[in-house]
């Protein structure tokens, strides 16, 4: 029961209380770059959740059953990248042969998956520094992603108004957006209350 | 390499600033500017992985082949990354608790990346040494002076707003507008200047 609890507030904290974007600022790059439409948002979000799971359990496998017996574990950043890479590119491969029309609405964005902080930081934070069991880190993989695709997508709705508004001249683009985040940061501020422990 | 390219590289950290122009590796600026210690060394650590990275991947740039020169470079960029880390790590280990986390993403910092995509790859060794310098140097002022405005803000008003994620984003935006309009006014001047030039010099 205590597991079921733990795994509950793993969810909870991944999504809302510990958002990876807006409250420990991992991801940002495509959390400005790609939230421009909402369905853009959408086909990226889901496409980092699905990388970041996969590529959190592979990561934990590799470091638990390779890198620790062997006593290499300071390799970790490499072999975690280059896991992520591979990963990216076989999605690359596989969407392109059996789901063309997903593959180019997802177009130069899946390429950008593995620069994404969001992907190397969760392997590294659930693998190594919370050393979680396998079940943990890959529900905190999922649980990020979904974070991230609802921070994605709550932007890309607010910046389609915003771009009808008329933003003062230094304000345009860039420095609007990330005002618009602060802000956002702030309201998800008040979920850090929850607490199921 | 002429007097001219080489200004133009030399100056590349300013006009072309990672931070404030470009507007790339937004993650550690943000997440690692709450107080000048953390902005001050995770700016050294991303300066020293830049230049290396710039200088191997030059030096290497005919014998990469062009099929899998992304892989390659994230794996020599990772290299450097592990390097910092176990020397932070073994000298520096309180260092290592506060920013230990953004060390390992600088592997992912997309300042990195993209000057080895877009210089390094392109250009002799020296050239992309002065390259790396100069943007390492333009990233280490911004964050430093993003990190310095953050304390200072954190001092006057109290913890909980500035020192957070939440803080890191507002600051930077009217930082970003500050900034623009410093540039459209530089611009402005310089338009309003030219013809009283031209008209002394006839």
């Amino acid at each position: 029961m205590d597991y079921f609890i733990g795994i509950v507030s793993i969810v909870i904290s991944g999504i809302l209380t510990n958002n990876i974007v807006l409250n420990q600022s991992i991801g940002i790059c495509p959390f400005l770059g790609v939230s421009k439409k909402t369905q853009s948002a959408v086909g990226m979000g889901l496409a980092v959740t699905f990388v970041i799971t996969v590529s959190t359990s592979v990561c934990w496998l590799l470091y638990s059953l390779v890198l620790e017996p062997l006593d290499i574990g300071y390799l970790s950043t490499i072999a975690f990248i280059l896991v992520i890479a591979s990963l990216v590119q076989l999605l690359d491969i596989v969407l392109k042969k059996t789901s063309p029309t997903l593959y180019n609405s997802l177009g130069v964005y899946l390429a950008l998956i593995t620069t994404n902080c969001a992907v190397l930081g969760t392997a590294n934070s659930a693998v190594i520094l919370d050393s979680l069991d396998f079940f943990q880190s890959l529900m905190t993989g999922l649980s990020i992603g979904l974070g991230f695709t609802v921070a994605l997508i709550l932007m890309a709705g607010i910046r389609e108004k915003q771009a009808l508004y008329d933003v003062p001249r230094p304000f345009a683009g860039f420095p609007i957006a990330l005002v618009t985040a602060g802000i956002m940061a702030m309201a998800f501020y008040g979920f850090s209350g929850l607490s199921f422990v | 390499m002429t007097k001219d390219e080489f200004k133009k590289t030399a100056l590349g950290g300013l006009t072309n600033n990672p931070v404030f122009v470009l507007v790339l590796g937004m993650c550690p600026t943000i997440a690692k500017s709450d107080n000048i210690i953390n902005a001050l060394s995770l700016g050294i650590c991303t300066a020293f992985v830049l230049v290396f990275s710039n200088v191997i991947i030059s030096a290497l740039r005919k014998v990469i082949p062009d099929k899998v020169h992304l892989p390659a470079y994230i794996i020599i960029i990772a290299s450097l990354v592990t390097f910092v880390q176990m020397i932070v790590k073994s000298f520096m280990p309180e260092l290592n608790d506060s920013i230990g986390a953004f060390i390992a993403l600088i592997t992912v910092n997309c300042i990195i990346l993209g000057r080895a995509e877009s210089f390094a790859g392109k250009n002799k060794v020296l050239p992309s040494f002065i390259d790396g310098l100069s943007m390492g140097l333009g990233f280490i002022v911004s964050i430093t002076l993003l990190g310095s405005i953050r304390q200072l803000l954190t001092m006057a008003f109290g913890s909980g707003f500035f020192d957070k994620t939440m803080g890191g984003f507002i600051v930077l935006g009217l930082l970003m507008a500050a900034f623009n309009r410093i540039f459209d006014a530089v611009k402005q001047y310089r338009k309003r200047r030219t013809p009283l030039i031209e008209r002394e010099a006839v």
